[in-house]
């Protein structure tokens, strides 16, 4: 019972703190709306982008606010297989978001399981890890996971291992990094006079204590995650165009940009700007919070 | 300093090394590339002819032999669809990149160092606030659509400036460059500031942190105390101090320039190595893929040993053998 007012006051305190810059909870309430957007967007849809037999080609490339053959309105206008660009965009940021939420997953639980064991193995181990996490590191992620989707090939799976691959090395350090910090500490010796086994304390006792800085790391790079996919879906080297993202309804739209119907590429690319813009903001805001120097 | 240098160089070479067999392994996993440049009608004959005219019959440990003889005599093999050498292809075109990326640098830090000065000298001010809400604005905002959002801006609905393409170059030292002739210069513009915005947002930050974080420090306040105008204590004391770190990073930052590069010219149709690397990976261009990384890994290693040396000079203390 004690131990739960103990840990409810820090996060109280914490979510005050949060609270205090407004732009951030605003973002937050923005972040939150895309979310609940992105998971009722079959609900949210009146049409299903994906389902060619109901898409009308005579409702080709309709500025927004045009009325469809079928009755109901293209409030943001209609791409060039007639298909409503507001229910395209619910399911592009279902996917968008999806991609970069999982691949940030993978890649910071893979990071840390390399991470923790770099640092405890320490010798010939650490040295082989941290030369091959410099090694990465010292080319831009967008060259890496181009070459990689150059080599695999296209589909969901092949962008989510690549979004992996590039972002892994950098929580593998940062984790590294922590962890030997807190190697030292006193309650890891106490841990191995009880007899504990290796996978107990590093995981049991030294992974909670390093997690809290990553969180607010893996925030921010989720924004770069969904950024990167769109980068490359845009490329052409990322998602086939049968699971259309944000970023694959902007390069549609690259097409007609020039004839001037900029609104296939103007919405889907403000809704991604929205979601990568609301989760940096957050990001900055965990930070401040948590960074107790600028408090 | 001199042993440092040379381990530092040492460690390019294997670095490089391994690159380029990890690259050239990566890139034989591409599909055969004989069955695109065949035409559709062609029998297994002709496929198989062609298979072996390209090399491409031979096991991959012997292709690889192959290549690194003829990369340590400049020959990186011949473009399968241009039937020139594919060195020749991507030097070719390296100017228009190493152009488009160094305008792009300019731009970033001309801009970046004054709006990052003024940012944290007056960080709670109106416009300390207006530019951070830029420099986050410029962080998200995704560089792809910004470019084509250029295009529709200033091209399409003003009609300002060219869409996409070069336009004519202007040849100095044997290199043809853009930024000579006004319609050069025209078309320059739009990729360059849609490259730069990124790196522009990410100075304006580390310009303002730095700036906030020597406006602390002691030698200010002696400086102040001593009567010093305010302006000669920005421009003597503070502005040095800031600039070591902004040289770092304009160092570092460039590669990923050249790397976003392939972004902003697949956008603008800018004849860099960049669009040449998306068109050779649309067409299996192996050779040329090839040639792209190598030369783009060996771009970047001399970056990072540059840097790393530069350090070296600059900071006693990076030396080895005294750190750790």
């Amino acid at each position: 019972m004690s131990a739960g007012i103990a840990a409810a006051a820090p996060a109280r305190e914490f979510a005050a703190g949060f609270a205090r810059d407004r732009i951030a909870l605003a973002a937050l309430a923005v972040l939150a709306l895309l979310f609940a957007a992105a998971l009722a967007a079959p609900w949210l849809a009146p049409q299903d982008p994906y389902d060619l037999a109901g898409l009308d080609i005579l409702d080709a490339r309709l500025p927004p606010g045009s009325a469809a053959a079928a009755g109901h309105s293209y409030w943001l206008g209609s791409d060039d297989q007639g298909r409503d660009m507001w229910s395209a965009i619910l399911h592009g940021l279902r996917i968008s978001l999806g991609v970069g939420l999982l691949s940030t997953a993978l890649a910071l639980g893979i990071g840390l399981a390399v991470g923790l064991v770099s640092a405890r193995a320490g010798g010939w181990i650490d040295a082989l890890v941290m030369r091959l996490v410099d090694l990465q590191l010292s080319f831009p992620s967008i060259l890496v996971a181009l070459i990689l989707l150059a080599l695999t090939g296209q589909g969901i799976d092949r962008i989510i291992a690549a979004l992996v691959v590039v972002q892994w090395a950098y929580y593998a350090r940062t984790v590294r990094g922590a962890a030997l910090v807190e190697l030292r500490r006193e309650y890891v010796d106490a841990a191995v006079c009880a007899g504990y086994g290796e996978a107990r304390i590093l995981f049991r006792h030294v992974l909670p204590n390093v997690l809290p800085p990553l969180i607010v790391v893996a925030t921010v790079q989720v924004a770069h995650a969904i950024a990167l996919e769109a980068t490359l879906s845009f490329l052409g080297l990322g998602l086939p165009i049968t699971e259309p993202s944000l970023g694959l309804l902007i390069a549609n739209g690259y097409n007609y940009l020039l004839a001037g119907h900029y609104w296939i590429s103007l919405f889907p690319g403000l809704a991604l700007l929205l979601t990568i813009m609301a989760i940096n903001l957050v990001g900055d805001r965990l930070r401040d919070v948590l960074n107790p120097r600028l408090q | 300093m001199l042993s440092f240098a040379l381990r530092r160089l040492a460690q390019s070479a294997a670095t490089l090394f391994v690159m380029s067999l990890l690259v050239f392994a990566g890139v034989y996993a591409i599909g055969n590339p004989a069955d695109i440049l065949v035409n559709p009608q062609a029998d297994q004959a002709e496929i198989a002819r062609l298979t072996a005219q390209l090399g491409l019959d031979l096991p991959l440990w012997r292709q690889y032999l192959v290549f690194l003889r003829g990369a340590f005599g400049g020959d990186l093999g011949s473009s399968f669809v241009a039937g020139v050498p594919a060195i020749t292809l991507i030097l070719e075109r390296l100017p228009a990149t190493l152009e488009l990326a160094l305008l792009a640098m300019l731009i970033a830090v001309a801009l970046g160092v004054p709006l990052g000065l003024l940012a944290g000298l007056k960080p709670k001010s109106w416009t300390g606030r207006a530019i951070m809400a830029g420099s986050i604005l410029g962080f998200s905002l995704p560089t792809f659509w910004v470019g084509l959002m250029l295009i529709l801006l200033f091209s399409v609905q003003l009609g300002w400036l060219p869409t996409t393409g070069r336009g004519p170059t202007t040849e100095l030292f044997g290199v043809p460059v853009s930024f000579l002739s006004w319609e050069g210069l025209r078309h320059l513009i739009l990729p360059a500031v849609n490259l730069a915005l990124f790196k522009l947002a990410l100075l304006i930050r580390l310009v303002r942190a730095g700036t906030r974080e020597a406006m602390l420090q002691d030698y200010v306040r002696y400086a102040r105390a001593k009567g010093i105008a305010e302006r000669d204590v920005l421009r003597v004391h503070v502005l040095p101090n800031i600039l070591i770190p902004v040289v770092t990073v304009a160092g570092l930052e460039f590669g990923s320039l050249v790397a976003f590069a392939v972004v902003t010219e697949t956008v603008f149709a800018w004849p860099g190595m960049g669009k040449l690397l998306i068109d050779s990976i649309g067409l299996l261009d192996r050779p040329v893929i090839v040639a792209y990384l190598l030369v783009t890994v060996c771009l970047f290693i001399l970056i990072n040993l540059a840097v790393d040396l530069l350090y070296a000079a600059l900071d006693p203390r990076v030396r080895p053998g005294i750190a750790r």
